[in-house]
């Protein structure tokens, strides 16, 4: 969810709304903003499932450090979505594995 | 529940009056005056640079207690928003016949209008009473920390340090 | 490509440890792997604690502002999106930009990398939903989305008392704060803000485990006795969508280990922290350390110290040698007085431990 207002950064930015893909769905997204928020912005939080257990990962650091965010962007896996921003008509889709084609 | 206990305390009034921000009763029975709630020796100084009145004393080192000194307190409020660790009030009891003012930093979205009535809320956010809201401030110089002043029943007037509403989903 | 000084982080102390040698005359190249500077001081919207003297009651993002603006004032060369892979004999560094890789010879190296958010593991603490405290500071502060709607906050240091505050602000509930100590660690002014607005803070407390099939719908906290045992029949479950970690951060000293610096064991300091002199010069000359590399703290802090190597790395270089000892001293003594008080007494203790087995 958007923080639309706040009490000390004041109302968010205008910036260039686009259109993104994920996992066939489209969705809003702010030019140039981490894939990871724009996102969690909509409401999707499970961003890949692990080698052997398929289970669910998700955002953890948000800094670029843990590498839990990995998802597949553009056909390119192992993508770290809390820093790589946002462009135009991305297509984005949860990484199976290491992002080997399943 | 099975072994369940309450929250940890906030700070209570007693240990409060005995720190060297915390005005005397009759100081407080004066009018307006500030309230130093920071209990603790930490590295901080802004409120005694803040108050044109040097009302206010640290000193060397940095970490010594904020102490008031009263009979220079005039309760102008401008500390308010100068304390990062948003603990220090003002309080006036002589507001009215039956009510006190109380002053405190707000943080929050939406900030209320003047006037409006609002519930009062302790040191641990319970409710006490209703307030009115008299005025709202928040110019530049505060930089986005709104000071609000409220009056409530005067018995309150220690206890009543926020209003209803922090919490805002969206 | 050359520089006298290589300064490897643009945050607090990185910033500050350029801005003062390049002010004292050293030739600076600052790399920093993110694409903005600043490190964590933009996601920083409270105003700061210390000395009025040194821009406290400035909010984090404004101290930023003045630091990035005085840098580049000073015209210092400054490197983003560029990592620095390596530091290999006499001072050479590998660089990993967005054109490839390069090498940089500098006579000096400031390592001012900072530190990363510990964890801790309990059932279900993969799910998505569990993040780091500094995570969800990020996400609220300069990207504007909340991680989530109800929050359960783990730890009551600083950093879980300031960012549960900023998540009330951000419009998110947050349920609960535990901690496992019986007291409250941080300061009791941030404890009040978040008590005043109705969080409950319970010590002795810590999470049991995490709920949830795809992301986290539920919390479980449970009582611990005073060797921190969970003690069975005391859990409590509730309906949160995210739990943050504010457990403690570890200095980052990759490349401390990979220069050969010696290192000491500072449980205080947040682990491992290379050895240190008074100037904060590592044991290998020439390649100093500052800010939370040097030692858990905080952002008062590292910009001090960020200046004192600055000064130093200059100095060593033959600049401004009759200002250099004056200035030094001045930053010494501040720096002690933020160690002061019942908060500071350990790091002090701590620096002091680390400075007594350091070369002169």
């Amino acid at each position: 969810m958007r923080i639309k207002s706040h009490p000390i950064l004041g109302d968010i930015p205008k910036r260039k709304l686009v259109k993104i893909e994920v996992d066939g769905r489209t969705i809003e997204a702010f030019e140039g903003e981490p894939i990871a928020a724009a996102l969690l912005a909509a409401g999707i939080k499970v961003f890949r499932r692990t080698v052997k257990r398929r289970e669910p990962r998700g955002l953890f650091c948000t800094i670029g450090q843990c590498t839990d965010c990995m998802m597949t962007v553009n056909g390119m896996p192992n993508v770290r979505t809390c820093i790589t921003p946002v462009e135009e008509g991305m297509e984005i889709s949860t990484q199976i594995g290491r992002g080997e084609r399943s | 529940m099975n072994g369940e206990i309450a929250p940890t305390k906030a700070i209570t009034l007693e240990e409060l009056r005995n720190t060297p921000g915390f005005p005397s009763e009759k100081r407080l029975s004066l009018g307006r005056v500030a309230v130093i709630e920071c209990p603790e020796e930490i590295p901080c100084n802004p409120c005694e640079f803040a108050c044109p009145k040097e009302a206010i004393k640290i000193g060397q080192p940095i970490t010594n207690l904020p102490q008031l000194i009263e009979e220079r307190c005039d309760g102008c409020g401008i500390c308010i928003p100068s304390c990062p660790g948003l603990a220090i009030f003002v309080v006036d009891l002589t507001y009215s016949k039956t009510q006190a003012l109380v002053e405190f930093p707000h943080e929050f979205l939406p900030l209320p209008k003047d006037g409006q009535e609002v519930d009062a809320t302790d040191r641990h956010g319970k409710v006490l009473t209703k307030g009115e809201v008299v005025k709202v401030r928040n110019p530049k110089g505060y930089n986005s920390t709104p000071v609000i002043s409220l009056a409530v029943p005067r018995r309150y007037a220690n206890e009543v340090r926020g209003i209803l509403g922090g919490v805002r989903i969206g | 490509m050359d520089a006298e000084v290589a300064v490897v982080g643009a945050g607090p102390a990185g910033l500050s440890a350029s801005i003062e040698a390049a002010r004292l005359g050293a030739k600076i190249v600052l790399i920093d792997e993110n694409g903005k500077p600043g490190g964590q001081l933009f996601k920083q919207i409270h105003k700061f604690f210390g000395s009025m003297e040194h821009l406290a009651g400035l909010r984090g993002y404004d101290i930023g502002n003045k630091l990035w603006q005085r840098a580049m004032e000073l015209k210092i060369n400054v490197m983003l999106n560029t990592t620095v892979f390596g530091i290999f004999g006499d001072k050479t560094l590998g660089l990993l930009t967005t054109m490839g890789s390069e090498i940089l010879r500098a006579q000096r190296i400031i390592l001012a990398t900072g530190g990363s958010e510990n964890t801790i593991a309990f059932p279900g603490w993969t799910l998505p939903g569990v993040m780091g405290a500094g995570a969800a500071q990020t996400l609220i502060n300069v990207h504007r989305v909340l991680p989530g709607k109800r929050i359960l906050m783990v730890g009551s240091g600083n950093v879980g008392l300031i960012v549960s505050y900023q998540l009330l602000q951000a419009g998110a509930e947050v349920v609960a704060l535990v901690e496992a100590a019986p007291k409250i660690g941080g300061y009791r002014v941030h404890a009040a803000k978040i008590q005043r607005a109705g969080v409950p803070i319970m010590v002795s407390h810590t999470v049991k485990r995490a709920h949830g099939r795809d992301y986290v719908e539920a919390a479980t906290i449970v009582r611990v006795d005073d060797d921190l045992k969970m003690i069975p029949g005391t859990e409590k479950t509730f309906d949160v969508d995210t739990i943050c970690l504010a457990v403690g951060l570890t200095p980052l000293s990759e490349l401390a280990w990979m220069s050969g610096c010696k290192f000491i064991f500072v449980p205080t300091l947040g682990g491992h922290v290379p050895i240190h002199n008074e100037d904060l010069e590592t044991t290998v000359e020439g390649i100093y350390v500052a800010g939370d590399i040097a030692g858990i703290e905080e952002a008062s802090i590292a910009m001090e110290e960020g200046r004192l190597a600055g000064i130093a790395a200059a100095e060593s270089l033959g600049y401004a040698r009759e200002e250099a000892t004056k200035l030094k001293k001045e930053i010494k003594e501040r720096v002690q007085q933020l160690r002061r008080g019942p908060f500071g007494e350990d790091r002090y203790l701590a620096k002091q431990r680390i400075m007594k087995v350091a070369p002169r």
